[in-house]
């Protein structure tokens, strides 16, 4: 978890995310509607997007898992989060941590070529406070200086 | 004033919080030895309970309590004026689809939803009534937020008939949920007679009366908590029944209680935008001068409380014309009591008013912005006062500058690319600049550096920025030496985070602490020091008070599929001062998205024979996602206003979800020829012959 060995006995039917925020205190993992249609929940499991919220916790034993708070390292901010805060990429910041974490998967998987590609693979994280354009902005700027 | 018009761009003060997951939003507050509350709501929207079968619920291990009318304890769930009537398990009435009907309390958050789905509850179902086209209770309500709900100026049927052009349409609007991305939370816990409240909530100040009330404790009783929100848009403005059942829960089982609903219980006790059928008649001479433009509303509320969808306010003071009449009729259906969404009235008014007038601008031959400009309001036509300030000329001038409306051909289907159409149109941004009373105190620690504390609430408009800003800038002070504070019921009072007017009521609190506070210090006193403001409410006065804009789009349409896809939305705004560069435009840009969602996503859809919500998901109720979005900009256009309120700010919140929805529609005309009143305009509206 996050980088750290954490020993965790929970119920079966205890999802990926409701261990997280209810077991671990990992509350920067978000539930916008539990039912994986809105990216809240957006994790990385062994360096793979998954919506924490459509996989139960016990099926990822042994798996490193990172969520919002295992990104930064230390007090300097990942070059996304920095993006984030520069280009206003949020209002409220409820869908944030799971933005950035999509975004840290694409520009590792180098899916972050144009803007349309970016807006294509940021869709499955809904923003209702419609940060959208702010969002792609924060995204090909970090493309922009990686590649 | 050494205020600049507009504050500079500085990022949030709480984006660090928020991009590293360290900000807590009420679901995310952890308490010791708190239990978990899951509602169970109805599956009819019009009845009574037969019965409640929790045998099977109770009887599971770690459940505290199962709560419902046969033994929820007596609290005050009737409405008044400025409260909706709840929903609190006190009878055996069923008034809407997802109404509350019982509360099952757990250990634990997977025993408390295990626990509810195994309550079994037997309703006797009446038909209901299922949309305002078929409900015959129908009533004209008295009044609107204190305006009259129906004005007729001159002789708008007489000019109508003599009238040279005449539009005559009718536009709809359906039932949208707010669905901000944080499902509504509340966690409760009491102390004897004292209760604390962590709630998701665009206003703690209400919450905290209205939950005094209902308990009928001392309002000092009840504290209120919320550090961070997840969004609002109107839902989390109004105190709904989860609110008050997670602190009846509490003092059931005499512990710490969360209640977070689901999000297709987000669908049910907590508000919507009603559905609106509105008619629209414009008569003009040749040469596009409205003579008369009549606005008659009819949209929906509850069997039990009212609310009004206030779609005609804008038109009394959008466009000088001599003669006016606007209406509002409400019709009482079987669902949940609507509410406030972002541009209550403006969003859905705007797109009907602005629409016609384009349709107008087509029947006079004249292009869409010339037809404004030949009708340009000098003064409020509404009560002849003159505007505080009004740059909505400017606005018209930019936006058509950026979004390059001199290569529009003017003639539906005209404009292609490749096999897709092109479309461009334009609407009129508005929305009242108001301001309510706010208080704040400034204080200066010993060290120089400063917290301003005002209980207001920060929903992602920037509330922790942007007064910490003005106060540095009022006390020449670095931006790092001040800090804010919110969301506190024990901070000095301030309002509802709603109709825009939070900027100017407790921007202008904070104006004036801060400013006596340097008074004070240039006197020779020395810090520790504090200073507070209690600033009035101010509504209107000598002038007429609103913010304008203009709206444009661009939009393809694929000829075959009837897919429209934005490519471009420009807006250009007049909103007074503006606090922050950067979080203004955020704002704007995102009331231009819900735009975008009200024009080709939005819907939420009852079935006709149940009165039950079919699509009370985010799987099945759209809202734009990012691919939708096509390139976006907010321009601000510069205004001083000496009048609104001490620091001359509008406020930023709604004005870009007005007009933005007429704006797509009329391009989408322009592309396709097909004119869709009835939005969402989805591409089975746009393939009819
Ligand atoms: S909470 Fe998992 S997708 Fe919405
Ligand atoms: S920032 Fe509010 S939902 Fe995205």
């Amino acid at each position: 978890m996050n980088g750290e060995a954490r020993e965790l006995c929970v119920e079966p039917r205890v999802t990926l995310l409701d261990a997280l925020r209810e077991h671990l205190d990992l509350t920067g993992t978000k539930k916008g509607c539990d039912q994986g249609t809105c990216g809240a929940c957006t994790v990385l499991v062994d360096g793979r997007r998954v919506l924490s919220c459509l996989t139960l916790a016990v099926m990822h034993a042994g798996a490193s898992v990172t969520t919002i708070e295992g990104v930064a390292r230390g007090d300097a901010l990942h070059p996304v989060q920095d993006a984030f805060v520069e280009h206003d990429a949020f209002q409220c910041g409820y869908c944030t941590p799971g933005q950035i974490l999509c975004a840290i998967a694409l520009l590792q998987e180098g899916r972050t070529l144009d803007d349309a590609a970016i807006r294509e693979q940021m869709s499955g994280n809904l923003c209702r406070c419609g940060a959208y354009e702010n969002i792609v902005a924060a995204v090909r700027a970090v493309a922009e200086r990686t590649t | 004033m050494n205020l600049p018009l507009v504050g500079a761009a500085v990022d949030r003060a709480d984006g660090r919080v928020k991009v590293t997951g360290a900000a807590r939003y009420t679901a995310d507050v952890a308490l010791p030895n708190a239990a978990y509350a899951v509602m169970v709501t109805s599956e009819i929207a019009r009845g009574r309970i037969a019965s409640v079968d929790a045998v099977r619920a109770r009887s599971l291990q770690g459940v505290l309590a199962v709560l419902s009318y046969e033994n929820a304890p007596r609290v005050r769930a009737e409405g008044n004026d400025n409260a909706f009537a709840l929903s609190l398990l006190q009878d055996d009435r069923v008034r809407y689809d997802r109404e509350p009907v019982a509360v099952v309390v757990g250990e634990s958050l997977e025993r408390a939803h295990h626990a509810a789905s195994l309550v079994r509850i037997a309703y006797e179902a009446q038909a209901p009534v299922t949309s305002i086209e078929t409900s015959t209770d129908r009533y004209a309500p008295e009044e609107i937020f204190g305006h009259p709900a129906s004005v007729t100026r001159g002789d708008p049927e007489a000019a109508l008939s003599a009238a040279a052009i005449q539009v005559r349409r009718v536009y709809s609007t359906p039932v949208e949920h707010h669905n901000p991305m944080e499902p509504h939370a509340t966690i409760a816990s009491w102390d004897g007679d004292r209760l604390t409240v962590y709630d998701a909530t665009q206003g703690i100040t209400n919450v905290r009366k209205r939950l005094a009330a209902i308990f009928e404790i001392p309002v000092e009783n009840v504290r209120v908590i919320s550090s961070f929100l997840g969004g609002g848009f109107g839902g989390k403005g109004g105190v709904w029944s989860h609110v008050a059942l997670a602190a009846m829960a509490a003092r059931v089982v005499g512990r710490t209680v969360k209640l977070v609903l689901t999000r297709p219980q987000m669908f049910g006790s907590v508000g919507y935008r009603p559905r609106t059928i509105q008619a629209i008649a414009l008569g003009a001479d040749r040469d596009g001068r409205l003579s008369a433009i009549a606005h008659d509303v009819l949209s929906q509320t509850s069997v039990f409380d009212e609310f009004v969808e206030s779609s005609g306010l804008v038109t009394k003071m959008l466009y000088a014309a001599p003669n006016v009449r606007t209406t509002h009729t409400l019709a009482r259906v079987n669902a949940a009591t609507p509410t406030y969404m972002r541009a209550p009235g403006e969003a859905s008014g705007t797109f009907a008013l602005e629409s016609a007038m384009d349709e107008l601008a087509y029947a006079a031959g004249i292009d869409s912005i010339e037809l404004r400009l030949r009708n340009y309001a000098q003064t409020d036509p509404d009560d002849g006062k003159e505007f505080s300030s009004k740059h909505l000329r400017e606005c018209y001038a930019l936006g058509a500058e950026k979004i390059g409306w001199s290569e529009r051909d003017v003639r539906p289907r005209s404009m292609r690319n490749g096999r897709l159409l092109l479309g461009m149109g334009m609407a009129t941004a508005t929305y009242p600049a108001n301001r309510v009373s706010a208080s704040a105190v400034v204080r200066m620690e010993a060290d120089g550096s400063v917290v301003v504390r005002s209980g207001t609430q920060d929903l992602g408009t920037g509330s922790y920025t942007v007064y910490a800003q003005l106060a540095a800038t009022i006390l020449e002070l670095p931006l790092e030496r001040v800090r804010m504070e919110l969301g506190d019921t024990d901070l000095p009072p301030a309002p509802l985070s709603a109709g825009s007017w939070t900027a100017a009521s407790v921007g202008s609190a904070v104006y004036e602490a801060a400013s006596a506070l340097r008074d004070r210090l240039r006197k020779g006193e020395k810090a520790p020091l504090e200073a507070r403001a209690d600033a009035k409410a101010a509504w209107g006065g000598r002038y007429s008070t609103h913010a304008f804009g203009a709206q444009f789009a661009r939009v393809e349409v694929d000829p075959d599929l009837g897919e429209v896809r934005v490519r471009a939305m420009i807006g250009a705004f007049a909103a007074g001062r503006i606090l922050n560069r950067k979080t203004a435009r955020s704002q704007y840009l995102g009331g231009m998205v819900f735009g975008i969602g009200m024009a080709l996503h939005e819907e939420t859809r009852f079935d006709a024979s149940t009165g039950r919500i079919v699509n009370a998901n985010l799987a099945g109720y759209l809202v734009p996602v990012n691919a939708d979005v096509g390139s976006m900009e907010a321009y601000i256009v510069e205004e001083e206003d000496a009048h609104v309120n001490p620091i001359g700010v509008k406020g930023v919140g709604e004005l870009g979800a007005t007009g933005s929805a007429a704006a797509i529609a009329t391009a989408v005309f322009h592309a396709t020829g097909v004119r869709v009143r009835d939005l969402p305009i989805t591409p089975e509206k746009l393939l009819q012959p």
